[in-house]
């Protein structure tokens, strides 16, 4: 890849709001020296997709712990295709039990990251994946 | 992280390396306490429990009069599952309610709103109507057992509905107990169930204080946290500091409106975290008592010195556990109990094992009852007041916690206030900063955590966890029940009662009066959360979180 730099929007969909790993997750990502956009809370499916295509960004982040990823993932799937946004790197993080990675792997999002997974192994796989 | 202790004498033998311990405050630990560090650290504290400014308790006999309230969180689905969990929990020996809402409605969406998807019961009860609060309460006497809701964006409206639900059933809301989280300005900076914008909402709090103060004294209408905070990413200095500058807040407003402090101090209570090393979250406890003693009788000129009571509930530890191991969990909550019932608190609340990533079993439920009922019953918790009380250590801690606590204050009020310090996202700026030093920590191994970084398993013993099943079903019978409470209330009642709610709200009136009035109506949490948004607006996160906050 060339030297521009990697930009990643962090989101947090749905009504959860557990933020403190979305947060620690951007602190990393900037350390990391991304350019990273936090959408904050209470984000709808639809305004990330939007975000995500206004910003021609390299990577979509999720966050999502209150279990309801499963529902979010396959709404914000969908809109991020009708924007045209497949190849862009989509990545999720949060309480996401060992059945449910699957199914998102499944729907496209190539990064799954459940609780406890180390910062530096969320950096190192958005530039190992990002074209 | 080696060195000297910079007060440790050269010996004339050896010099011992002794690695350096300084605690998450700030403060160094040293290997020995004795009298002159207590003396160094501001002098010996020769009050009683029960008489100000409380430090070793707030009641002359604590537990031997009455030992701490256990009060598990709990809630999910509907009304009638949690109803049954209450009544489990009750027969088990529980003493009272902590009841966890789903995010609709602690958001202020109805079950059928396009933002609820999802989350019909599934972090919590669902609630709509007083319908469902007549439900989820039936059968349970609430003279024996309080009741706390931990509501905040949507307060107003549940304290409502619970006021209107015990008058419903022919209790006497004059001398009604209970509490209800209502604590905004933490939600702001971690947690998240703001409706409002900051001014508004802290304007909604100084309703629900003035309503209850003068309809419903007994009642605490709100229980600041520096719980969340910390979960977000604060000190334990920080977060006592920052929870009392926004009981001070709170405080100033409701003394706008012309309230006396001594009518309303003595119900605002409070909500800390428990994970951590213990002797720091004991002296935290003490030193707390003392300094909210301080401000309310000292700075605020409270005549009533019940008025300076740090009441507090004690409890969760959810950062403190792990995923990694969970059984793991079991040994921190009962060490976690452990600190809360040395700490001196009113009512204790842990985590249960599984809770790290899901709603709890009932097992797991139990057995975190279990913790609490073995301290009072098998290990003499609750047989001395402030048995830590006297030892140096302790002592010299609490001393100094009381600084960093002023310090946390200072740091705030150099920032604009707490309002200001929200608003603009400075101090979410602050904890979040926190939290990814502590990540690091966990990541390089500096701040060692059991099972996570130390005495790890393979991956191939990596249990997998079990969330808590969701219920599509009974999100569409809540939804069906909601459209037939909707199909069979008068809708004029509801329009009207709802109309003056938003002319209340928009001249500046107390809208607690409308907010009963609507709710006994059966008007919706959305639809009253919408009519305060129509007037209000909603917030707008500020969402810099990375420059540097010094």
């Amino acid at each position: 890849m060339s030297n521009r730099r990697i930009k990643v929007l962090l989101a947090k969909p749905g009504l959860d709001g557990h933020d403190v790993g979305a947060k620690v997750v951007v602190h990393a990502l900037m350390e990391a020296g991304f350019e990273v956009i936090y959408t904050g809370l209470r984000q709808t499916p639809d305004a990330i997709a939007a975000a995500a295509a206004k910003a021609g960004v390299d990577v979509v982040g999720l966050s999502i712990l209150s279990g309801a990823h499963l529902p979010l993932c396959r709404r914000i799937r969908d809109l991020l295709q009708e924007k045209g946004l497949h190849d862009t790197l989509w990545i999720v993080g949060g309480n996401i039990p060992e059945a449910d990675r699957m199914v998102l792997k499944q729907l496209g999002y190539r990064g799954v990251f459940p609780t406890g997974s180390r910062t530096d192994a969320i950096v190192n796989f958005i530039r190992e994946n990002v074209k | 992280m080696t060195g000297k202790l910079r007060d440790a004498k050269p010996s004339a033998r050896q010099e011992i390396p002794i690695r350096r311990i300084v605690n998450e405050s700030g403060i160094e630990i040293k290997p020995l306490y004795t009298a002159d560090d207590v003396v160094s650290t501001g002098g010996v504290d020769a009050s009683r429990p029960g008489e100000a400014p409380f430090t070793r308790g707030i009641h002359p006999l604590m537990y031997r009069h009455r030992p701490f309230t256990m009060r598990q969180y709990t809630g999910f689905a509907n009304a009638a599952d949690t109803n049954e969990r209450f009544k489990y929990l009750i027969a088990n020996g529980q003493t009272g309610l902590n009841v966890a809402f789903d995010l609709a409605t602690q958001c202020g969406y109805d079950s059928d709103a396009p933002e609820a998807v999802g989350e019909v019961g599934r972090v919590g009860m669902a609630i709509d109507t007083l319908r469902d609060f007549e439900i989820a309460f039936d059968g349970i006497d609430l003279d024996a057992i309080t009741v706390s809701l931990t509501i905040n964006g949507a307060a107003a409206v549940l304290i409502a509905m619970y006021l209107a639900m015990a008058e419903k059933r022919g209790y006497d809301i004059a001398k009604l107990r209970g509490t209800a989280q209502n604590d905004i300005l933490k939600e702001f900076i971690g947690r998240g169930t703001w409706i409002y914008p900051v001014d508004p909402s802290v304007k909604l709090v100084a309703d629900t204080i003035e309503y209850c103060a003068k309809v419903a004294p007994k009642y605490s209408p709100v229980s600041v946290c520096g719980y969340h905070i910390r979960e977000s990413g604060a000190t334990p200095a920080e977060e006592m500091g920052y929870a009392f500058s926004i009981a001070k807040a709170y405080t100033d407003a409701a003394l706008a409106r012309g309230l006396d402090i001594d009518e309303f101090a003595g119900r605002l209570s409070f909500n800390f975290n428990i994970f951590g090393n213990l002797f720091e979250q004991v002296a935290k406890f003490r030193a707390g008592r003392r300094h909210w003693a301080k401000i309310i009788l000292e700075e605020y000129g409270a005549k009533k010195p019940d008025s300076g009571w740090l009441r507090m509930i004690a409890g969760g530890g959810g950062f403190g556990l792990t995923i990694e191991q969970p059984e793991n969990n079991i040994m921190r909550g009962a060490y976690y109990a452990l600190i809360a019932a040395l700490g001196g608190a009113q009512t204790m609340a842990l985590c249960c094992y599984d809770e790290a990533y899901t709603i709890p079993t009932p097992k797991a439920q139990r057995l975190s009852l279990r913790t609490m009922q073995l301290l009072i019953e098998e290990i003499g918790l609750a047989d001395t007041v402030d048995p830590l009380g006297g030892s140096y250590y302790i002592e010299s801690l609490t001393n100094q916690l009381e600084e960093k606590i002023v310090a946390a204050m200072n740091w705030v009020d150099a920032n604009g206030g707490i309002v200001k310090a929200v608003s603009d996202g400075v101090i979410q700026a602050k904890v979040s900063q926190y939290a990814y030093q502590r990540q690091k920590a966990l990541e390089s191994g500096a701040l060692r955590k059991v099972g996570v970084n130390c005495y790890t398993e393979s991956d191939e013993e990596k249990p997998d966890v079990a969330l808590h099943g969701y219920d599509e079903m009974g999100a569409i019978e809540q939804i069906a029940s909601l459209r037939k409470v909707r199909a069979e209330r008068s809708s004029d009642a509801v329009a009207r009662s709802l109309a003056t709610l938003r002319a209340d709200a928009q001249a500046g009136r107390n809208v607690m009066p409308a907010m009963m009035a609507a709710v006994k109506a059966y008007a919706t949490v959305g639809e009253m959360s919408n009519a305060l948004v129509d007037v209000y607006g909603r917030f707008q996160e500020p969402t810099k979180i990375w420059y540097r906050v010094a």
